[in-house]
Order: C-alpha cells, then sequence, then structure tokens
C-alpha cells in the first residue's frame, strides 16, 4: 500500500531537514510538495538574501517565522569600485525595524554593501536578547557611537567583525563599553578602524575572554604593545596585527617572538601594515603552521618576502602585493603544494609604467607548482594566449579566475593578438569554474567560448570588451547557471538585451554601465518584465529630457518579487508599465 | 550606438561627466590639459611612453596632445577606493593619482553627494560644478567679503576638523586639506568672510 508523503511523521521529517542546511538543498527541498514546504519554513533557521531589494522584509518573515540567523546584500558589486553614486540605496534600517519585532530570538546579523545607521546598530543592540554574531562586510554610514551600542548591550555577542566597513569618526573609547561581566566574545575584527582604540579596554577585553579565536586588530595598535595582547590570549586561531614597526629593540623582539610561540593554535595572519623587516623573524615560529597569510597591506619586499613565505609550507591561502615579483612566485610554487587560493594585488595601479618584476610568468609557476590552485586574483600588467593556455592546463580544480591587465584592451604583448584564446582555453578546461573576471583585449568571440563551455559559470565580470551584442548574447544565452553579470565600457546594446530578456529573470541581477543601452530599451524591458526592476541609474538628469535612444549612463537590472522601490535618489529611475 | 554620438556633441559632455563612446571605444574621464592634476608635475620623459607602447588606444591620440599621465579611468583598476590611502610608498602621490572623493553636503538636500576634487583645474570649475550639481548659484568669491550676496556658499571641512570658507587659501592647499563639503545658505555665511 501507498503511503502519501502527508502520513510520514511531520517531526521525522523536521528531524532530518536539521541536518540539511545549505541553502540549495532547504529550497529544493520546499519544492517538493505542499507539506515539505509548511515543515521545512517552520525549521528553517538561517536566510541569505543576495539582494536585500528581491523581496520584502514583511515577506520573509511571513514566511519563515522562526529564523536565527538573516544575511542580507545591498549595493551591486561594482559599488566596491565607486561605480554606484552615493546615495544609489541598501539601506538596511527598513530590515532591521522588522527583524526586530517579528524575531526577539534573533542571533546573527550579517550585511554586505549595506548603509547601516547608528540608529539601526542601536536598535539591534536593543531588541535581541540573545544576539551572538554581527558581521558589517564593506558597510558605511555608522559611527563608533553604534558600535558604543552593541557593545554595551549584547550581552552573549560572540562575533562583532567590522571587515573593510567605512566607520566614521572613530573614537577608541567604545570599547570600554563592553561591561567587565562580558566574557563571551569569540570573534573581534576592527581592522577598518580608522583611528586609535582605548588599548587598555582592548588589553582587558582580550584577557577576559577565553573563547577568543579571531582577532584582528586596526593598524592604530602599535606593536610593541601586540605582545602583551597575545599572552593574554595564547588561544588565538586568526591574528590580524597592528602596525608592524618600531625601533629595532633586542628586548621587544624577543618579546614579541616569544609571544608568538605561545600561540600554538595561529593559522591565520594579517595586518602588517608598516613592515619594518627587523622584526619579521618573530613571526617564524608559527609560519610552519599557517594556513591563511593577507599580506595585502605589508610593503614587505625582496627577500624578505620570500624568506617569510617560503617558511609557510601549509599555507592554503596568500593574499600578498605584487611586491614578491616572479621570482616569489616562483619559491612560493616551489614550498607551498597546498596552495588553494592566490591573490596578488598592485603596489602602484596608477603608475604608467611597471615598478615591480610581476608578469605573467609568476601565475605560470603557481599554476606549475600548486596543483590544488582553485581560486586566483590576478593583477598585472601583461599576459600572452600562450601563458594563459598553459594556465588552464594545470589547474582542473578552479572555481575562480579573475584577471587584471591593468591597461584596458591590452593585446597578448607577443602576439599582439587579442586574448580570445587564452581565456576560451580557461573556460574550456576549467570545467567547475563558477566565477571569472576578464581583461585585457577581447573580441566578441571571447564571449562565444564562455557562452559554449562556461555551463558552472555563476558570475561573470567584464570590462572594455568585445565588438558587439553578439557578445553580450553569446553569455545570455550560453550560461545556463548565471547569477551575477557585471559589465563596464562595453559595446553592448539594446538588441542582446531584448531578446534576452526572459533569461533576466533567472539571475539575480545584470549591472551595465557605460555601454550602449537606450533609454527606450530600458522603458521597453520593464514594461515586458515586471518581475525586474529596471533601473536606470543616470547623474545628468532625468532620461526623459533626452531622445529615446540615447544611452543610459548605468543600468541596474535584478529580479525582485518586491516590486520597485520606494527609496531611490533623484538620480535613479525604475522603469516600469507606468515608466517615466 | 549612433544616437548616442549626436547627442553627445549637442551637450558636450565634458571635464567631470562620463562620456559614453563609440561602440568598440570604452569611455573615460577627461582632465583637460596635459592630463596634469594640480599637485603633480607632468613627467617629460611620459611623452615618450605614449608612443613607445604602441598601445591601440587610439582615442586618447584626440586629447589636447597630453603626454601623459594616461586620463584617469573611474573605478579602474577595480580595487577597493579606501585602500588608495593605504598604498605604499609615494602614498601622496598615489592619492592624488587616484582622485580624491569627498562629500559634499547642501542644507536642505535629502541626501549627499560625492565629487572627485582632483578633476578641477581651480575654484572656478569647482564652484561651476557645484552649481550644476545642486542647481543653485553660488557668486563670486572675493577675499574680503567671501561670498556676499549669494543665496548659498560652499564651505569644507579641513584638517583640523575646522569649518572653512571655500576659496581663502590656495587651490593646492586646499587639495590637500579638504575632507568634506558643505553648502550652506548665504544667510549663515556671514561670519564666514573676512570682512565680516
Amino acid at each position: 500500500m501507498l503511503r502519501k508523503a502527508s502520513s510520514f511523521p511531520e517531526e521525522m521529517l523536521e528531524h532530518v531537514l536539521s541536518f540539511i542546511t545549505s541553502d540549495k538543498d532547504r529550497n529544493a527541498v520546499s519544492l517538493v510538495c505542499k507539506s515539505w514546504y509548511e515543515i521545512e519554513r517552520w525549521c528553517r533557521k538561517r536566510i541569505f538574501v543576495g539582494n536585500c531589494y528581491a523581496v520584502r522584509p514583511e515577506m520573509v518573515i511571513r514566511r519563515f517565522p522562526e529564523l536565527r540567523s538573516v544575511e542580507l546584500k545591498g549595493k551591486p558589486h561594482f559599488a566596491d569600485f565607486d561605480l554606484v553614486p552615493d546615495g544609489w540605496g541598501g539601506c538596511v534600517y527598513p530590515w532591521i525595524a522588522a527583524l526586530a519585532t517579528a524575531y526577539p530570538l534573533l542571533e546573527e546579523i550579517k550585511l554586505k554593501r549595506m548603509v547601516v545607521s547608528d540608529e539601526s546598530l542601536e536598535v539591534i543592540a536593543k531588541s535581541f536578547k540573545n544576539f551572538k554574531v554581527l558581521v558589517l562586510s564593506s558597510c558605511e554610514g555608522f559611527s563608533t557611537d553604534g558600535l558604543a551600542a552593541v557593545a554595551a548591550n549584547c550581552r552573549n555577542l560572540r562575533g562583532l567583525d567590522l571587515r573593510e566597513s567605512e566607520v566614521d569618526d572613530p573614537s577608541g573609547q567604545w570599547l570600554s563599553r563592553f561591561p567587565d561581566s562580558f566574557t563571551s566574545l569569540a570573534s573581534l575584527n576592527i581592522s577598518c578602524l580608522g583611528a586609535e582604540v582605548s588599548f587598555s579596554a582592548l588589553e582587558r577585553l582580550v584577557g577576559r575572554c577565553p573563547d577568543l579565536k579571531t582577532l584582528r586588530l586596526n593598524h592604530a595598535v602599535p606593536l610593541d604593545k601586540l605582545a602583551n595582547l597575545l599572552r593574554g590570549a595564547p588561544q588565538l586561531v586568526e591574528l590580524g596585527t597592528g602596525a608592524y614597526s618600531a625601533e629595532l629593540q633586542p628586548d621587544v623582539f624577543s618579546n614579541l617572538a616569544g609571544a608568538f610561540s605561545g600561540c600554538k593554535e595561529l593559522r591565520s595572519l594579517s595586518g602588517f601594515w608598516n613592515v619594518f623587516p627587523g622584526y619579521l623573524p618573530a613571526v617564524y615560529p608559527v609560519c610552519s603552521g599557517l594556513t591563511s597569510l593577507n599580506l595585502r597591506d605589508a610593503n614587505i619586499q625582496g627577500a624578505d618576502l620570500i624568506k617569510l613565505v617560503s617558511q609557510c609550507r601549509s599555507l592554503q591561502r596568500l593574499w600578498v602585493l605584487d611586491h614578491i615579483e616572479d621570482i616569489g612566485l616562483e619559491a612560493l610554487a616551489a614550498c607551498c603544494k597546498d596552495l588553494t587560493e592566490l591573490r596578488v594585488f598592485p603596489s602602484d595601479p596608477y603608475g604608467a609604467e611597471p615598478n615591480v618584476s610581476l608578469t605573467e610568468r609568476g601565475l605560470v609557476s603557481v599554476s606549475e607548482g600548486c596543483p590544488k590552485l582553485q581560486s586566483v586574483l590576478y593583477f598585472c600588467r601583461q599576459m600572452t594566449n600562450a601563458a594563459l593556455v598553459t594556465i588552464a592546463k594545470n589547474s582542473p580544480r578552479m572555481t575562480c579566475f579573475r584577471l587584471c591587465i591593468i591597461e584596458p584592451r591590452a593585446p597578448d604583448y607577443q602576439t599582439l593578438q587579442p586574448l580570445d584564446l587564452g581565456f576560451g582555453a580557461i573556460v574550456e578546461n576549467y570545467k567547475d569554474l563558477r566565477r571569472l573576471s576578464l581583461s585585457g583585449l577581447l573580441t566578441d568571440r571571447v564571449f562565444e567560448y564562455i557562452g559554449t563551455y562556461a555551463k558552472k559559470l555563476e558570475m561573470l565580470s567584464v570590462a572594455f570588451a568585445g565588438d558587439s551584442d553578439l557578445g553580450l548574447h553569446h553569455v545570455l544565452s550560453g550560461c545556463e547557471k548565471l547569477c551575477k553579470l557585471e559589465i563596464r565600457d562595453c559595446p553592448f546594446g539594446d538588441n542582446a538585451l531584448l531578446a534576452n530578456a526572459a533569461k533576466l529573470e533567472t539571475m539575480r541581477s545584470l549591472w551595465m554601465s557605460s555601454c550602449s543601452v537606450s533609454f527606450r530599451a530600458c522603458k521597453l524591458l520593464g514594461q515586458k518584465m515586471p518581475r525586474l526592476n529596471v533601473e536606470v541609474i543616470d547623474e545628468r538628469g532625468p532620461p526623459d529630457l533626452r531622445p529615446e535612444n540615447c544611452p543610459v549612463e548605468k543600468l541596474y537590472i535584478y529580479r525582485t518579487i518586491a516590486g520597485p522601490r520606494f527609496d531611490m535618489p533623484g538620480f535613479v529611475w525604475t522603469m516600469d508599465g507606468d515608466s517615466v | 550606438m549612433e544616437g548616442g554620438v549626436a547627442y553627445e556633441n549637442d551637450l558636450n559632455l565634458k571635464e567631470t561627466e562620463l562620456r559614453l563612446g563609440l561602440p568598440g571605444t570604452g569611455s573615460t574621464i577627461e582632465k583637460g590639459v596635459s592630463g596634469a592634476r594640480n599637485n603633480k608635475r607632468p613627467l617629460p620623459e611620459t611623452r615618450e611612453e605614449g608612443g613607445a607602447n604602441g598601445k591601440p588606444d587610439a582615442q586618447h591620440d584626440d586629447q589636447e596632445n597630453a603626454p601623459a599621465p594616461k586620463a584617469q579611468i573611474v573605478g579602474w583598476p577595480p580595487i577597493r577606493s579606501y585602500r588608495k590611502n593605504s598604498l605604499q610608498p609615494k602614498k601622496a602621490e598615489a592619492e592624488a593619482a587616484a582622485g580624491m572623493y569627498v562629500k559634499v553636503s547642501m542644507d536642505g538636500a535629502p541626501y549627499l553627494r560625492k565629487i572627485d576634487l582632483t578633476v578641477y583645474k581651480g575654484y572656478p570649475e569647482l564652484l561651476r560644478a557645484l552649481e550644476n550639481m545642486f542647481k543653485l548659484t553660488i557668486g563670486e568669491y572675493s577675499e574680503r567679503e567671501g561670498y556676499k550676496g549669494s543665496e548659498y556658499a560652499p564651505t569644507y571641512e579641513d584638517k583640523d576638523g575646522d569649518w572653512m570658507l571655500v576659496g581663502d587659501v590656495p587651490w593646492d592647499m586646499f587639495l590637500s586639506s579638504c575632507k568634506k563639503l558643505r553648502i550652506i545658505k548665504g544667510s549663515e555665511a556671514i561670519g564666514l568672510g573676512c570682512g565680516a
């Protein structure tokens, strides 16, 4: 006799579901049948909203009554590079106000690229008795007053992470607002703060929190104070130093080296502002155990850098400036066989001439020496198709490949050909590629390769590339898993966009700036596709004061069930049925 | 596309506006003669760089004989904007090259704007840009009387946290000390001018 799904005990299904935590799996479960949808929504604890304007908070609250963790993202990625004008949106307050009423037991809030006011932080601080984790990644709009409210009121706080956020008028006193009885902190990241924090408050806080595993300081914490902090927290797993320079004094050095030696659990290091190389050997005792090293802000050069990196034989993740040069990357490839992620940033991105000897050869070395490589971000000034083909063949596990050749439209410097073939090899060989950023001289051909081979691609970033609408059409029609597409300064216009309008509803968002999409096409798209918000961002003034076939400055299209938003500034227009 | 080009010529977008290029070309911010920023001397040897590189970037040629450095492109290379201030060495130069974005607020306006001060060659251009951005008139600056007679006056916060009247100090000094701008109603400006 067949049992109907509804006769399966609910409690058992709930128990099974408690082991299913990934969002994608949870979403799949909810689509099986109505009763599974109901059971799933009552026991969902975490939610991730990739675009805060895709849904209204009331809708989330109505569907998921028992959330404990909410993660939201606001502005599009290109906001990181000043392409989204200030005031565009992403204000979190409406969400916080709604969450405060609906979820008194909420424990975690994680925000990325959102505008967070002090008022929002105060509401968070006072509304959730059991609040545990606050992550503000690349956020702005708040000051240390808001942080003080969190410190003073969140008795059970375990994590406060301000990574890459902009904090206004920083003053160090907010740290003292953690009461003396507060001991639950496990993770603190204040590396983005500009000004000094009260060191004595920091020291006392670190000393009384036995679960503290992650501590990322800001550059204002001087080196001679670091040893004391470390001795107060030998259980640290992740450390971000402050400024790493002081006059070389033997007792300060040995104190520091001793303190580092005492941190047997240390696996991740970052910070290193203003490095005085004489103090680098103090970290040598921990190098062999490090899995993650972030020297992105460290002005270490030449032999010092190579010596440091060569000792980190267990390294899985390295972020470094291009001071490492090809020769340093060769050493890396020889020493760090477990490397999975490499990011090389430019030390002089606006200089007309290269200031370091970092070329395509460095990346080739790493791809040859590190078979587990899966994530690359590489800024350089020259590239060849041959190098890209080699890199493509060497790293089968690559899932994220971002290459930035600093000069826009730079060709293969040996053959002067476009880099279509090189990137074609990349997408053909990297069968699991989920994220790709292109650069250099590229024609429509590269997009044909991408559309043909990049079947798992979820995010694509394009700049100064392509010849015609065909390029965009290849991507939109070929990349089945495409979720986010961001394009700047490409000759893509109306045709590809309108021909692939339905595709846009299967994606999270599309950004196009300095392209050739006309206002008329934007209006048409907005009218035809009610479940898309088609936002025209144009600081020249209302688009209907110009001819319809005039290209818009910037275009941001995203799918939504929330309808057009109401918090748009004067330079943003939503195209809808009754548009502008 | 085609319509865009004609429109461009009508409106004469220059200087502070993003320029929409023809298909196949990119857009750059044109920074005026010699691409010189006010606190950076154009290097004599850069004239050669432009030619020797042999880059197929033909559209730079029709700028006013710019011997380089090349015009700065907004948001390129794609690195985080706040990081521009932590690059070493040559920190000051990097900051100048990266553009100096400051917030501009105006009394009564619901949201702030941001402008890149390095785009302007001097006070007159800056004031005109502010007038255009906020649709108001600021008028003439005089050392004695500030912006007396104008409906609005531009002020800025300097490194010491003091609010100053825009125009009092030499342009270069202003560039290096200005942290943010605020446009106030003329009636509040009395007291800021030297002669008041």
